[in-house]
């Protein structure tokens, strides 16, 4: 196992850990506001201190990560339920209408930037987590669909596929038993990535007032709120930041040490 | 070398002489929609644009009291139905043409014509005729007597406009004022320059920018950059203490008739019940949002009234927070169990983060409240307009407003007949003593009915550099008046 792997798997664990863990326990009530104490430096009572309504911040960073993680991890199902057999269906009728039809809608949905209709959906329908996950969801469809298409295009080339045809399956069975199989490495990958984007764009959401509402507790608004108070109490911002930073870190190390892990040429390499 | 020296000092002193500035760059935080006072409710046209550009026949002056404008004097009929105001001569628009007694008579007929969309207009109403006498004096006749009519005449609402600029004035405004209108760049900011020709005393600055920055941390960067030299109803309370300590600063706490309410939908179940009401009004602890949201400025308010005022009556009493008493007056009501509502909230922090702590309290007492931020135009569109709401967060900043109470079909949807036959009746009242007692008794009356939830009086912070003076510290209604202001070095 590379470096890259333990890492980014261990930084993915801790933050899946402590939002599973903030189902059973938090350190303090995430909703209950304590004006007094607010602005506390962390260390003493508060871990990680507390924010401008005197609430843990350590608590609502377990909460946020739930949030987050829900977000993103929903977002990525959509991505491959429905872009993965829209790609296996393309390539397995390549060059056909239906190949033609699957291709260029995904490339018109790419030539958007996500953000910018993710900001769209969310002010058309609403701010809120479950819109958030629609918007960063639907852009990952066409990722998944593209990454699918291609891996199957070569694969549907090989013999044992012929093999298959030759046998007489047809070409759906074809795509599910034998060509899902073998792209299943670099959806696991992609599935990492696509993962540390739909974080990222629900923080950015939230920052700007789109993701998840208050009162349900969320890093991009952490951060947004933190915003005017960074020089009288910057560990309110730099925390739940480095949060993020951290995440997606752990994420995008998770995702090279499986690519280099799936990967046979260096496995070879390795031993 | 010392020649050289002294040549030198005297050379830096000579350019610091030279130097007196007279041009100012001022920052608020809201840009106008347009520029006309006279058809929008909006008060930032007011914040760029009364008494610089625009004046009307009375003003208020910096402490709220009632001062002449282009009237200069007024005589009031024994039974007060008539007034009779002398302008001031020698008036002249900034397109050239002249002031008389028509452009008043344009301006307050346009004000209160049946297809007018003054924001006011219900103040006007009571104006039956307008005479123009001579070029120089002008008579209003009333329906009835308003002690209230040299006030509601200086609001922005009620300025002087003419005939002749009417057609452009959103976007070219043309007044009598000290400053005319120079330019506007769009989401940026408004120039104004002095008016060489202003029938007053001249003032102190030659030329005033008024800069719109809305963001907190935004202001806080051009602030202390001295990207501005003064802001005005600064946005972020917890970085005056920055401001304080900084000598390159002055930080006026002035308070404002911003009156900050959690204003109910009194027409929509559960808010029609007045228990649930008076269960809310205990539920809510003030001084916590006070320190929460605004850290530490404000206020507390126990009725719809400014606290400086002298007719003010502390009735914070009535909704002292009691979060027992709040569960109680629930059960009794029928709401044992509570209720879920919605808290639409604008973009100001007293709003987001009042609502959040609101929201927490209102939890407490088993009432759940779905939040949701809008932008102003929504706001105004959901809310103002279309009364689609359970609760908001809101500061009523126009002056002497608690007469909106009195309109049933303003947005909160009080209807008490009692309240608008006082209303009515305080109109029509001049003795001051009996104005009085009617303003504590309408007090009262709202606060007994638990219309809101009275928070406190917004407070109105200016960050400006220490060399300014003659900023007007308070906000008797929304304005910048800019006639004072100069640099002392």
């Amino acid at each position: 196992m590379s470096r890259n792997l333990i890492l980014g798997g261990a930084l993915t664990a801790l933050f899946l850990g402590a939002a599973a863990l903030s189902f059973l326990w938090t350190p303090y009530d995430v909703t209950a506001l304590d004006i007094p104490a607010r602005l506390q430096p962390p260390g003493g009572a508060h871990l990680l201190g507390t924010d401008h309504f005197g609430r843990d911040i350590l608590s609502m960073l377990m909460v946020g990560a739930r949030t987050s993680i829900a977000v993103a991890l929903v977002a990525v199902g959509i991505g491959i339920t429905i872009g993965v057999p829209l790609g296996l269906a393309a390539a397995s009728r390549a060059g056909g209408w239906m190949d033609e039809l699957i291709s260029r809608s995904a490339d018109l949905i790419f030539a958007f930037p996500s953000l910018v209709i993710a900001i769209l959906i969310t002010a058309v329908f609403g701010p809120g987590a479950l819109n958030a996950i629609l918007a960063i969801g639907i852009f990952n469809i066409p990722v998944f669909a593209r990454l699918a298409r291609g891996a199957a295009l070569s694969l549907w080339t090989r013999e044992f596929i012929l093999a298959a045809r030759v046998a007489g399956k047809n070409r759906t069975r074809i795509s599910a038993e034998h060509i899902l199989p073998n792209i299943a490495n670099l959806l696991i990958v992609q599935c990492t990535i696509q993962f540390s984007l739909g974080i990222l764009a629900e923080a950015g959401l939230s920052y700007v007032g789109l993701g998840a509402q208050p009162p349900i507790p969320s890093w991009g608004r952490m951060l947004a709120d933190a915003q005017t108070l960074v020089s009288l109490a910057p560990h309110v911002a730099l925390i739940p930041g480095l949060t993020i930073v951290f995440m997606v870190l752990g994420l995008n190390l998770l995702g090279d040490g499986l690519r280099d892990h799936f990967d046979p040429r260096l496995r070879v390499l390795r031993t | 070398m010392i020649l050289r020296l002294t040549l030198a000092a005297a050379l830096l002193g000579g350019t610091a002489a030279l130097a007196q500035q007279t041009d100012l760059t001022l920052a608020i935080q809201l840009e106008p929609p347009h520029l006309d006072p006279t058809s929008a409710a909006a008060g930032a046209i007011d914040s760029v644009l009364y008494s610089n550009v625009f004046e009307g026949l009375t003003s208020f002056t910096e402490t709220g009291a009632i001062v002449p404008g282009l009237a200069r004097e007024w005589e009031i009929s024994e039974d007060g139905l008539i007034y009779t105001f002398h302008l001031a001569q020698g008036v002249t628009f900034h397109d050239g043409t002249t002031f008389d007694a028509e452009d008043v008579k344009f301006s307050l007929d346009r004000a209160r014509a049946e297809d007018s969309t003054n924001a006011q207009k219900a103040l006007y109403t009571g104006i039956t005729d307008v005479t123009v006498i001579d070029p120089t004096t002008v008579q209003l006749t009333l329906d009835a007597p308003n002690g209230n009519l040299l006030f509601n005449l200086a609001w922005g609402d009620a300025v002087i406009v003419a005939p002749e600029s009417i057609e452009g004035i959103k976007q070219t405004p043309i007044g009598t004022g000290p400053f005319k209108f120079d330019e506007w760049r769009q989401g940026d900011s408004i120039t104004l320059v002095q008016n060489a020709d202003y029938w007053g005393e001249a003032p102190f600055l030659t030329k005033a920018t008024f800069k719109f920055i809305s963001d907190p941390t935004a202001a806080f960067a051009a602030m202390m950059a001295q990207d501005v030299d003064a802001f005005s109803g600064f946005p972020a309370p917890e970085n005056l203490p920055q401001f304080e300590g900084d000598p390159r600063f002055a930080v006026i706490k002035g308070s404002s008739e911003g009156e900050t309410i959690l204003a109910m939908n009194n027409k929509q179940p559960p808010f029609d019940n007045p228990m649930v009401r008076e269960a809310l009004s205990h539920a809510i602890d003030r001084q916590a949002i006070i320190d929460g949201a605004m850290f530490g400025l404000g206020t507390p308010i126990g009725t719809h009234f400014a606290p400086h005022n002298p007719d003010y009556v502390d009735l914070t009493g009535l909704s002292v927070y009691d979060p027992d008493r709040a569960r109680m007056l629930l059960v009794d009501a029928g709401y044992a169990e509570g209720f879920t509502t919605t808290l639409k909230l604008p973009p100001p922090s007293y709003a987001r983060r009042g609502g959040e702590i609101i929201a927490s309290q209102l939890r407490n007492v088993g009432i759940e409240t779905e939040i949701t931020n809008l932008e102003w135009a929504q706001w105004l569109e959901e809310v103002f307009r279309g009364k689609d709401f359970g609760l908001t967060i809101v500061s009523h900043t126009e002056p002497f407003d608690i007469g909106i109470y009195a309109r049933p079909d303003y947005y909160f949807q009080y209807d008490n007949p009692e309240f608008q036959a006082l209303m009515k009746l305080l109109n029509a009242t001049t003795d001051p003593a009996a104005r009085s007692d009617m303003l504590a008794e309408a007090q009262t009356i709202i606060a007994q009915d638990y219309v809101n939830g009275y928070l406190f009086q917004l407070a109105f912070p200016t960050v400006a550099d220490a060399r300014l003076e003659g900023l007007w510290p308070n906000q008797p209604t929304q304005a910048n008046d800019l006639t004072k202001v100069r640099w002392t070095q």
